[in-house]
């Protein structure tokens, strides 16, 4: 399962690098004559409503939704681990104000939060980022904290302290080290969630503005034409599909590797 | 008990609390100016300045988080800039429609999640338990903005057997709660399983195999019926997901609910009805959590005695 994933995920890596190696067709470059062409050997995935190549929009739509993954976890899983760590090192009233938010920003159903948070700021690709930054720490800082509330009990924490081991060094050397393995998994499960959330609001009108090759936004093109021209609805969704099945494969086959008693259900 | 009741009741006030105060600060965040981000930039000073008046903008701020936290205690929320009406009376019309659309999303999730989880569990290991495995994967990875269209396509494009969009008969119900219960149903055919093969272990079940009771008994009438309290959890945790869902679901099939009202609103930059829509899903999202707390209190004492 994980190499699937693995494998899933490079290919996707791989056509955003080298997209316009790949194919000859610009993502922007428009043939309104033979708009709306269903799939052909010159066009495998056919031509969208202002003829542009989908097959080269998808592969210029897998750099956005890669960009806002990895930019989103990095952000998140940094932060998270900073609120989550300080949190559950040093407990009392820090714990409690940074617990307090965290319950907050939980009590926000999916990506509710982020919806408002583009509303107001208005829909493009960093207030994307920023939007599931915002919602996307939580996560990360639960699990920090958690493992955190564990390590500093133990007896070697104890005795760094005794030793006269700063907090800081504690939480680098000890409690981030110790929560490492379930951030990773949490990361590359967050990356599925962040790509999906991006799409979930380029399709809205509220993510990544066109002409940009986002899948979410190119999904909400196909709307209007379903009757007439479903191939702009089905390759775009694939992508997204298999790309997120590719991240919760490679999160689930680490999860089992990281912790063995948790095999997946 | 009444313990327990009172100290979770008491719990969710500050969380809504809190839920409201970010709310307000999030409206009030709009860059700019948000009378004039709602009029257009091309408006008159004078309709600006009074739109800021009426909307309270003039105020300072904590007068207005005032005014807005009294009216909130008082079910008011302002009036839709849109429409011209109360927010309420907009969310209150449209309440309804989401909630049957959640209701049926659940249904059909339960209906077809549960038995596919016990089979899955029986046969476990068997083609039969990939097979179902691999369905409730796919169901978890497939979009709901993707579903949704995709089903539209086959069912009313290609086959014709239902309506692609809107309201009126019983058929215009079934693609949106199919599209909204996929990820539902996914989800907890893995927990149905998970749960399940946890209590066919026990060695209650081999004693009542060893009485005499049958294979099929000794499953549904002891196994299933103990599986059931996390597999109930699960349904009430997971109702913020079929929440959020349906504000994709009901713009995909233009289903008049509070979701779709969200996303008009969104476009219009119509803030009060903006921040009703938001509270309100939110906030029902914090009452439904709460009572599948309370309810998986009184299901297991060892919950509200921890």
């Amino acid at each position: 399962m994980i190499r699937i994933g693995a494998l899933i995920v490079f290919l996707a890596a791989a056509a955003a690098a080298a997209g316009p190696l790949v194919t000859p067709h610009d993502p922007a470059g428009q043939e309104l004559s033979r708009r709306l062409e269903g799939p052909s050997l010159a066009h495998p995935f056919g031509l969208d409503e202002l003829g542009r190549d989908i097959l080269a929009r998808i592969m210029a739509g897998a750099r956005i939704s890669l960009l806002v993954g990895i930019s989103v976890v990095s952000v998140s899983s940094t932060a998270g681990m900073l609120f989550g760590s300080l949190a559950g090192y040093f407990g009392g009233r820090i714990d409690d104000a940074i617990s307090r938010v965290m319950d907050v920003l939980m009590a926000f159903p999916g990506i509710l939060l982020a919806i408002a948070l583009v509303a107001v700021l208005g829909p493009s690709l960093g207030n994307v980022i920023l939007a599931l930054s915002v919602i996307g720490w939580v996560g990360y800082a639960r699990l920090v904290r958690a493992q955190a509330l564990r390590t500093r009990e133990f007896e070697f924490v104890q005795a760094a302290r005794a030793l006269g081991a700063s907090p800081a060094r504690i939480v680098a050397r000890h409690v981030l080290p110790s929560a490492l393995p379930a951030v990773v998994v949490q990361a590359t499960l967050g990356m599925a969630g962040a790509i999906i959330a991006e799409a979930a609001l380029s399709f809205l009108g509220l993510g990544v503005q066109p002409p940009t090759p986002s899948w979410g936004t190119m999904l909400d093109a196909g709307r209007s034409h379903l009757f007439d021209a479903p191939h702009l609805t089905i390759f775009p969704g694939l992508a997204i599909a298999l790309l997120v099945l590719g991240f919760n494969f490679l999160g689930d086959g680490l999860r089992d590797r990281v912790d063995p008693k948790t095999t997946s259900v | 008990m009444l313990r327990y009741l009172v100290r979770r009741v008491v719990l969710a006030v500050p969380v809504l609390l809190g839920v409201a105060t970010l709310v307000f600060a999030l409206i009030h965040l709009v860059p700019g100016d948000p009378a004039q981000s709602m009029l257009g930039e091309s408006a008159a000073p004078e309709d600006v300045e009074r739109l800021r008046e009426s909307l309270g903008l003039n105020d300072p701020l904590l007068t207005q988080y005032g005014t807005f936290l009294g009216g909130l205690v008082r079910g008011d929320l302002g009036r839709s800039f849109r429409y011209g009406t109360p927010v309420t009376a907009e969310i209150g019309s449209r309440l309804l429609r989401t909630l049957q659309l959640a209701l049926a999303a659940m249904a059909v999730a339960i209906l077809v999640a549960v038995p596919l989880g016990i089979v899955a569990a029986v046969w476990r290991g068997t083609p039969v338990d990939h097979l179902a495995m691999t369905v409730s994967l796919v169901g978890i990875s497939m979009p709901n903005f993707w579903l949704g269209p995709l089903l539209a396509i086959l069912f009313a494009v290609v086959l014709g057997w239902l309506p692609v969009a809107g309201t009126g008969s019983p058929a215009h119900l079934v693609l949106p709660a199919v599209t909204l219960g996929a990820a539902l149903a996914a989800i907890l055919a893995r927990m149905t399983r998970a749960s399940l093969l946890e209590e066919l272990r026990e060695l209650y079940v081999l004693a009542a195999r060893a009485r005499g009771v049958s294979r099929t008994q000794a499953i549904l009438r002891h196994a299933f019926r103990n599986s059931l309290i996390p597999i109930v959890t699960i349904i009430g945790l997971q109702f913020g997901a079929v929440l959020t869902g349906t504000i994709i679901t009901e713009t995909i099939f233009a289903w008049p609910g509070v979701g779709r009202l969200l996303i008009q609103a969104i476009n219009f930059r119509d803030y009060p009805l903006v921040q009703g829509c938001i509270l309100f899903i939110s906030f029902t999202y914090v009452l439904v959590n709460l009572l599948t707390d309370l309810t998986y209190g009184l299901l297991d004492p060892r919950v509200r005695l921890g």
